[in-house]
């Protein structure tokens, strides 16, 4: 039978539903730059298996004409795990939040990342219970007021970078929801890297949360508060261009190229396969006012994938196997025969 | 020739061997059982053993014990009361001698006998004296005769004392007239690498051996002929593995991939096991974080396409209860082992009970009814594995596979099936690009959806939790459809009726008490019952191996009793789940709650005692 191949587009990858999300919900364009990216990818369809949990973000599999699967609150990773473990030949991508990823799914998310299960995580943060009607998350910043927190709330959140830093993390990047260039690009090198990816999604929720992320999308300043990384680049940012990333002792520091003191040659560049987690995890943790937040591929290392070292290891045990079968099994060790 | 005083000929015997959970007592007890299993005895074995890896040495709470039946005829039980107690220590007497028969013998280590240990294991004096006109004490000096034994051997201490449980074992193997080969051979293949540990072992095992025959003391020995068993090859096997080897012929029967995602929990950790050391018949096991990642990659695999397992115990399924909700509204195919244990919460890890059987049916949120099976014997566990597997797949559904701590551990000779006697089993997969597919679109008859997995072009679809819309499976709040769906889950499931084997009526059929018994206490409720009619007295057994849907004829066959008695090792789950779904059902109800089986005699008494109020 001879394949047929079209070009793919984005509306190929749209389900006939009509989508529920809020207008001005940041997750209309997370959508679209997913849908485009896969397009770009050429992925067919059916080899494209979408698995989310519970939450806002997690309406995502219905409105993709893929397979897809909503599933229950903070299992989405461990699914999506068994999905592709059961199928290596799958193109996995499980679509999660900061409660249902960090609060509910906390263990299965950071040891879906220790395996290393090749699937593309991404993880809306808008740093707010969205579904339930506006109680803080594990990512709403120190003090935040919410309905579940009317004086402020008095625990400290998790940053997801740190996290998947944390969990042995292989790749880690950090994107803006309505960025939609960035944000296609960023889903396309995500899904070409083999391993956990996980793509942070600073999100805005409109109805609980609007402007969580306000300062780094302001079209006069986000230029000066977001530094977009590319690997082997110098870490260079600013409207202008004049702003950059040096290392000082064993810190980071921003300097300004204008003063005289400093020149492009003593910025830090940008080495996203470096396999020390070191720099990436100060660059993950960078935040505004202090620094300009990373954005971009922070961290990208090849290492070996779950999901290749189970096909990998069945290959290797089925060569020296002396049992073929549930018959041989049946036969092995002592047996007698009664006549 | 040996000197052998008096020979018995027994029809049956019942051993126990005994210590400290670090004096190697199960494999003793695996030992003698394997070996008299390759003579053509038929046995039953069950270990009892602490939660905790190495108790306090010398304290009753330490003790280790295996115990095992055999003899020249069918044997259903591991025995009620042993025969010969094997105890290494004063502990080991104290905790198992209420399960010695009045007059059996008893083979002590001499040399644990000390003051400190009697005195650590709770008695005030020496208990030989105090019990040597009830039973036949041997008193072996085994920690001695074993150093002796190895005196030319470059071993330290330690290594010489783990092997005084083969002094043990081959003073038994004297007392049954049973050859050393088989174990002999074990130590061979087990250490080969390690010459000196073979060697060591198969010289104490003979010292044992030897030991018995030369005293005088041993007052007399027993025969027991091999059984009249039905031909075939045979092998011995535990709950445990005759599990995963059941789930293993189903993906091979049905021609899928195997996973099992799960997480290590006391008693079933071994099916993970089995499982995870199949790797060369392509078995994917996956060690989860915990129960509920257990469950969920398990519906992650089964929503790719893969015959999808989990494996736990009771506080387990309580984890996976949202898991296990999410596969019934999904109606994916799944199966759910839960080797059952003494609860509630963490209860008795390593004791037998049957009290999730309510779990197991209601135990989720909503109208979620799935399929509830229990295995009966260690070996049939292969049998209802198997089915579970099948039920899962033809009929799209969870199905929870009830096994128990006693069949788990226990074991027992098994004659091997033949794959192509297994029954077939029939995938309903949705074809690649048939344009009629819709997710929730059902056969008639049955009411399965089709099974479209990704990879299968023109079959894209996403199902999730949601309620969905009948057919389309889009998500649906639309109040009737929920109505609609809700009754057909429910119509799904009880469909399967037609699907499995009518109960079967035990015993004699006129009789006017019936026993009615489910999952392991198979083994002891039909003993007592063919003792009972041994005595020319008239009595009928059911036991149940489908929970829900329960068999077609259960009304009819319940209704022709005058008295019916539920036994179960709980409060009487059983008895109250015939009560909600047989019209104007009532019995009697025989429990127990003690974490260990219902023994013979207990039966026996009881039904006795209920055939004389007739």
């Amino acid at each position: 039978m001879a394949e047929v191949t079209y070009k793919l587009t984005p509306k190929d990858f749209k389900s006939d539903q009509e989508i529920r999300w809020c207008p001005g919900c940041g997750d209309h364009a997370i959508l679209n730059s997913i849908q485009k990216a896969m397009a770009e990818l050429e992925l067919p369809r059916e080899k494209v298996a979408v698995i989310s949990g519970i939450g806002c973000s997690s309406r995502f599999p219905y409105y993709m004409n893929t397979y897809g699967f909503h599933t229950i609150h903070g299992r989405g990773a461990a699914i999506a795990s068994g999905v592709k473990v059961a199928n290596p030949e799958l193109s996995v991508w499980q679509i999660t939040g900061d409660g249902d990823a960090m609060a509910i799914g906390g263990n299965h998310f950071i040891h879906t990342i220790r395996r290393n299960i090749d699937i593309n995580l991404i993880l809306f943060n808008n740093e707010i219970y969205g579904l339930t009607k506006g109680q803080y998350s594990p990512t709403s910043p120190f003090g935040s007021v919410t309905k579940t927190s009317p004086y402020g709330t008095i625990e400290p959140p998790f940053h997801p970078g740190e996290l998947v830093i944390g969990a042995q993390g292989k790749f880690f990047a950090r994107t803006i929801d309505i960025n939609i260039k960035l944000s296609t690009d960023i889903y396309i090198e995500a899904a070409k890297h083999k391993g956990t990816s996980v793509v942070e999604v600073l999100q805005n929720c409109v109805i609980y949360n609007d402007g969580a992320h306000a300062a780094l999308v302001d079209k006069e300043e986000k230029d000066e508060r977001t530094i977009v990384l590319k690997h082997g680049e110098p870490m260079i940012f600013g409207k202008n261009r004049d702003k950059g990333i040096i290392l000082d002792g064993l810190k980071l520091k921003v300097v300004n190229l204008n003063d005289g003191k400093y020149t492009v040659n003593d910025l830090l560049l940008h080495d996203a396969c470096e396999m020390n987690p070191g720099i990436h995890s100060m660059l993950a943790n960078m935040r505004y006012p202090e620094f300009p937040v990373a954005l971009g591929v922070i961290r990208s290392v090849t290492a070996p994938t779950y999901d290749d070292n189970m096909t990998n290891q069945i290959k290797q045990v089925k060569q020296s196997a002396k049992i073929k079968n549930m018959t041989d099994l049946l036969n092995t060790g002592n047996t007698w025969e009664i006549k | 020739m040996s000197k052998k005083a008096v020979t018995l000929e027994k029809d049956e015997v019942v051993i126990r061997f005994s210590g400290d959970s670090g004096d190697g007592m199960q494999l003793t007890g695996t030992q003698f059982s394997n070996t008299s299993a390759l003579f053509g005895n038929d046995v039953s074995t069950f270990p009892d053993y602490p939660a905790e890896i190495r108790a306090p040495q010398g304290t009753v709470g330490g003790v280790s014990g295996f115990q095992l039946h055999f003899g020249a005829s069918e044997i259903n039980t591991p025995g009620d009361y042993a025969d010969v107690l094997v105890a290494m220590n004063p502990a080991a007497l104290k905790a198992n001698l209420d399960w010695v028969k009045k007059g059996g013998t008893i083979i002590i280590n001499i040399d644990a006998f000390t003051e400190k240990n009697i005195a650590r294991a709770g008695y005030d004096s020496n208990p030989i004296a105090l019990y040597k006109r009830d039973y036949n004490f041997i008193e072996a000096p085994i920690t001695e005769l074993t150093k002796e034994a190895l005196a030319e051997f470059q071993l330290d201490q330690k290594s010489i004392m783990r092997t005084k449980n083969m002094f043990a074992l081959g003073i038994v193997y004297w007392l049954f007239d049973r050859p050393l080969s088989y174990t002999e051979k074990f130590f061979e293949e087990k250490f080969k690498k390690i010459p000196i540990v073979v060697e060591a072992n198969k010289r104490v095992l003979r010292a044992g051996f030897n030991f018995a025959e030369t005293i005088e003391a041993l007052p007399r020995n027993y025969k027991v002929a091999p059984a009249k068993i039905n031909p075939g090859t045979y092998r011995n096997i535990s709950g445990n593995t005759a599990t995963a080897w059941g789930l293993i012929a189903g993906a091979e029967k049905s021609n899928l991939n195997l996973f099992c995602g799960s997480y290590p929990i006391t008693p079933a950790t071994e099916i993970l096991q089995e499982l995870a050391a199949r790797r060369d018949l392509g078995v994917k096991t996956f060690q989860a974080e915990d129960e509920i990642a257990g469950i969920s990659t398990a519906i992650g695999a089964a929503f790719a396409g893969n015959l999808a397992v989990t494996t736990t115990s009771g506080p387990g399924l309580a984890l996976k209860t949202e898991a296990s909700g999410l596969a019934v509204m999904t109606e994916l195919p799944l199966v759910i082992v839960n080797v059952q244990r003494g609860g509630p919460s963490t209860g008795l890890p390593t004791k037998t009970e049957q009290s999730d059987l309510l779990q197991a049916l209601h135990g989720r949120s909503g109208e979620a009814p799935l399929v509830v099976l229990a295995a009966s014997t260690p070996s049939n566990c292969f049998n209802y594995a198997f089915m579970a597997c099948k039920i899962a797949l033809e009929h799209m559904t969870p199905v929870i596979l009830l096994t128990d701590g006693f069949l788990a551990n226990g074991s027992e000779p098994w004659r091997l099936p033949k794959m192509e006697e297994l029954p077939a089993i029939n995938v309903p997969m949705a074809k690649p690009n048939d344009t009629n597919y819709l997710p929730y679109l059902r056969d008639k008859e049955t009411l399965v959806r089709k099974w479209a997995i990704p990879g299968m072009a023109g079959l894209e679809h996403r199902i999730g939790g949601l309620e969905k819309m009948d057919l389309t499976g889009t998500v649906s709040y639309v109040p009737k459809n929920h109505e609609v769906m809700t009754e057909l889950r429910d119509q799904k499931i009880k469909k399967i009726a037609d699907f499995i084997p009518e109960l079967e009526i035990l015993g004699d059929k006129d009789a006017d008490l019936l026993v009615i018994g489910w999952g392991g206490t198979f083994g002891h409720i039909y003993s007592a019952v063919k003792q009972i009619q041994k005595e020319n007295k008239k009595i009928a057994f059911i036991h149940f191996h489908y929970l829900w849907p329960l068999p077609k004829n259960t009304g009819e066959v319940l209704s022709k009793f005058k008295k019916k008695i539920v036994c179960e090792l709980n409060l009487g789950q059983l008895a109250d789940h015939l009560k909600v779904n047989v019209d104007g059902f009532t019995c009697e109800k025989y429990n127990k709650m003690q974490g260990q089986p219902f023994t013979v005699v207990e039966l026996k008494d009881t039904f006795t005692k209920l055939l004389e109020e007739l």
